[in-house]
């Protein structure tokens, strides 16, 4: 019974107090990134605007003349002291913007990275995966062979190949990271189709006569989805590395957009001026935030995987 | 064995021609001509200037087949920009830079051993480290220690490389001084610029590789054949290093070749960062200035590099597992 099912998983992931502290910390990041998506409108000459949302209207802080300290109460610009119009938790950056604000709208980019990709690439992977596995014959050759193809591209020349020939922005990247995301899932999801299409419930199902579409999602494609979960929670944290980097040398989401991988990057030239508060704002929130997946993910994995299930 | 590997390399072949097509399609189907040469000849090109640019890279001619007679009436059907660039891949004869005005090909062939001079020893590196270590955890099963180690594995790979390089750069190179920050030396003297960077990518990939190697370890662990070495009286360490060891080392010589493209990554970043003029460093420039041929050719040439690999891989599986036969 599949409510069983997801019983049995939901009581193993219980007992593993790692796991649920993870997902707390998941939670609390969706909640900023929830915050960042509400918008808050508000009114002034031009009329009313909605382009505020939650998170700026408490987060967001005026902006300084220009970098300052975490808790200080005046910054350093050309040798002259500057007072500052308030207080930030983390300091502020070169442009004299409040770093945890910076680091807070992030949060929403990550989500973005970390979710849209991955549901581009389940569809490519479920759609090919199940047809190669249950058709067999042509269709499997000519499936396993784009992603043949596609698999001998190291990841990362073919990310960077479709991101320069396409314009910058978020949707570009979640576009180029979920086309190079799907072998694998689609690899595991035609070797479960071929295992599952001559069981004997299936058999049952033909012998019912029972089309081929409604073999392929009512009966084949619930037994197949658990790989979908599983792949999909651990692929979360590389996609949302995969942001930081990317962005970082030059092909990820545009200026404008929340980002901690330009954070990062600006952090190049601030460490050797003693300006750590940028690097530690980004670096502390996307470890964390990739931490509590990671241990999520591997308590999802050992509870909805049969092939790790013991007695 | 030979049969065996000639039928891998002719298997190989469609697969590098989709590598080309692929290639192809992303950098003459999504970009047109029109933008390439905008983007190459700065600031508000004339339209003529384009044309000209245009035309002087051959990017005026139809896309797959030229049915057009040319100047001497004849009618070149393969004339086109499809089969044009398919050659200069496949024969090597790799195109100028956009950028540069430089043969890729010589660019590639003078960036290929600053490249490995961090590759090679890191990929080296972090197995003789790594792999002991998996063993030490396997060895601790179920402990505490084990359970600990676990955590910090998980904890070394929620950091991303970017922190590991620019810490570890700033701490060991910025403040301590043990190491140059920046520069690359030919010859010799390379190794005190190549120290650092193999150290960091060893410690990035750490956490990663010895969850894996445990978890390849512990599945052999529960095979009969160690109940049964344990039943005649081998020693736990005999049993680990003999015999589990030896059965573990199909899979990790398939993860160590599918962690190619991770080195890749990971080389393109400490490439950067430390100014090693090699293929990473060639790559980014690339695409800071859009140098479209050398993008498209480096992404040829690291597939092949890849498909070669994977061969190699399963010959080599014949070198530690004699029950795979290759026919």
């Amino acid at each position: 019974m599949a409510e069983s099912h997801l019983k049995i998983a939901i009581r193993r992931i219980k007992k593993d107090s790692l796991a649920i502290a993870g997902f707390c910390v998941i939670c609390a990041f969706a909640f900023i990134a929830l915050l960042d998506v509400v918008p808050v409108p508000y009114r002034d000459a031009g009329g009313l605007h909605f382009n505020r949302t939650a998170l700026d209207y408490l987060a967001r802080k005026p902006v300084e003349l220009s970098y300052s300290p975490p808790l200080a109460r005046t910054g350093v610009l050309n040798r002259k002291e500057f007072a500052l119009h308030s207080l930030h938790l983390l300091g502020t950056n070169i442009l004299g913007e409040d770093v945890l604000y910076d680091a807070l709208k992030g949060v929403r980019t990550a989500f973005i990275i970390g979710i849209v990709p991955l549901v581009i690439a389940a569809f490519f992977a479920i759609v090919l995966g199940l047809l190669a596995g249950y058709y067999g014959g042509w269709v499997d050759d000519v499936i396993q062979y784009i992603y043949q193809v596609l698999s001998s591209i190291p990841g990362i020349l073919l990310l960077i190949a479709m991101l320069t020939v396409m314009e910058r922005g978020i949707w570009q990247l979640c576009i180029a990271l979920g086309v190079t995301s799907w072998v694998g899932l689609c690899r595991l999801i035609r070797g479960e189709t071929l295992k599952v299409r001559s069981m004997e419930y299936v058999e049952a199902a033909r012998a019912l006569g029972a089309s081929d579409a409604r073999l392929l999602f009512r009966q084949i494609l619930p037994n197949v989805m658990y790989l979908v979960v599983i792949e999909m929670t651990l692929d979360f944290s590389g996609l949302v590395m995969s942001e930081a980097v990317l962005t970082y040398i030059g092909v990820g989401v545009e200026p404008g957009t929340g980002s901690w991988g330009r954070m990062i990057l600006s952090a190049d030239r601030e460490l050797p001026n003693g300006i750590w508060w940028n690097l530690t704002g980004a670096s502390v929130l996307l470890f964390l935030l990739v931490l509590a997946f990671n241990l999520f993910a591997d308590a999802l994995r050992d509870a909805l995987d049969p092939r790790l299930r013991k007695g | 064995m030979v049969y065996y590997i000639v039928r891998r390399v002719l298997l190989a072949v469609p697969t590098v021609l989709g590598v080309c097509i692929v290639t192809f399609l992303l950098f003459n189907v999504f970009a047109s001509p029109e933008a390439i040469a905008r983007r190459q000849l700065g600031k508000n090109p004339t339209t003529a200037q384009v044309q000209a640019w245009v035309h002087a890279h051959g990017m005026d001619k139809p896309m797959f087949f030229n049915l057009k007679p040319a100047s001497d009436s004849r009618v070149h059907v393969l004339d086109s920009r499809f089969w044009s660039q398919m050659r200069e891949l496949l024969l090597f004869q790799f195109p100028e830079s956009d950028y540069l005005h430089e043969n890729v090909g010589s660019l590639i062939k003078a960036r290929i051993v600053p490249s490995l001079t961090i590759t090679v020893p890191a990929f080296l590196l972090s197995i003789i480290v790594t792999l002991p270590l998996a063993l030490f955890v396997a060895y601790y099963r179920g402990t505490y220690l084990d359970r600990t180690a676990l955590f910090v594995c998980v904890i070394l790979m929620s950091i991303v490389i970017l922190n590991y390089i620019i810490v570890g750069q700033y701490l060991l190179a910025v403040v301590f001084k043990y190491f140059p920050i920046y520069g690359y030396e030919f010859g010799l003297n390379a190794w005190k610029f190549v120290f650092l960077p193999v150290i960091l990518a060893v410690a990035a990939g750490l956490g990663g590789g010895l969850r894996f190697y445990r978890t390849v370890m512990l599945n052999e662990v529960r095979a009969d054949y160690v109940r049964t070495a344990m039943a005649k009286g081998v020693s736990e360490s005999g049993i680990l290093f003999k015999h589990v060891l030896k059965n573990a080392m199909i899979p990790i010589l398939t993860t160590t070749v599918l962690s190619i493209p991770f080195l890749i990554t990971g080389s393109l970043l400490l490439e950067m960062y430390f100014g090693i003029p090699g293929m990473g460093n060639l790559l980014l420039n690339a695409v800071n200035n859009s140098d479209y041929p050398i993008i498209r050719t480096l992404t040829y040439v690291y597939s092949l590099l890849y498909i070669a690999g994977s061969i190699l891989t399963d010959i080599s599986y014949t070198l530690v597992d004699p029950r795979v036969i290759l026919e």
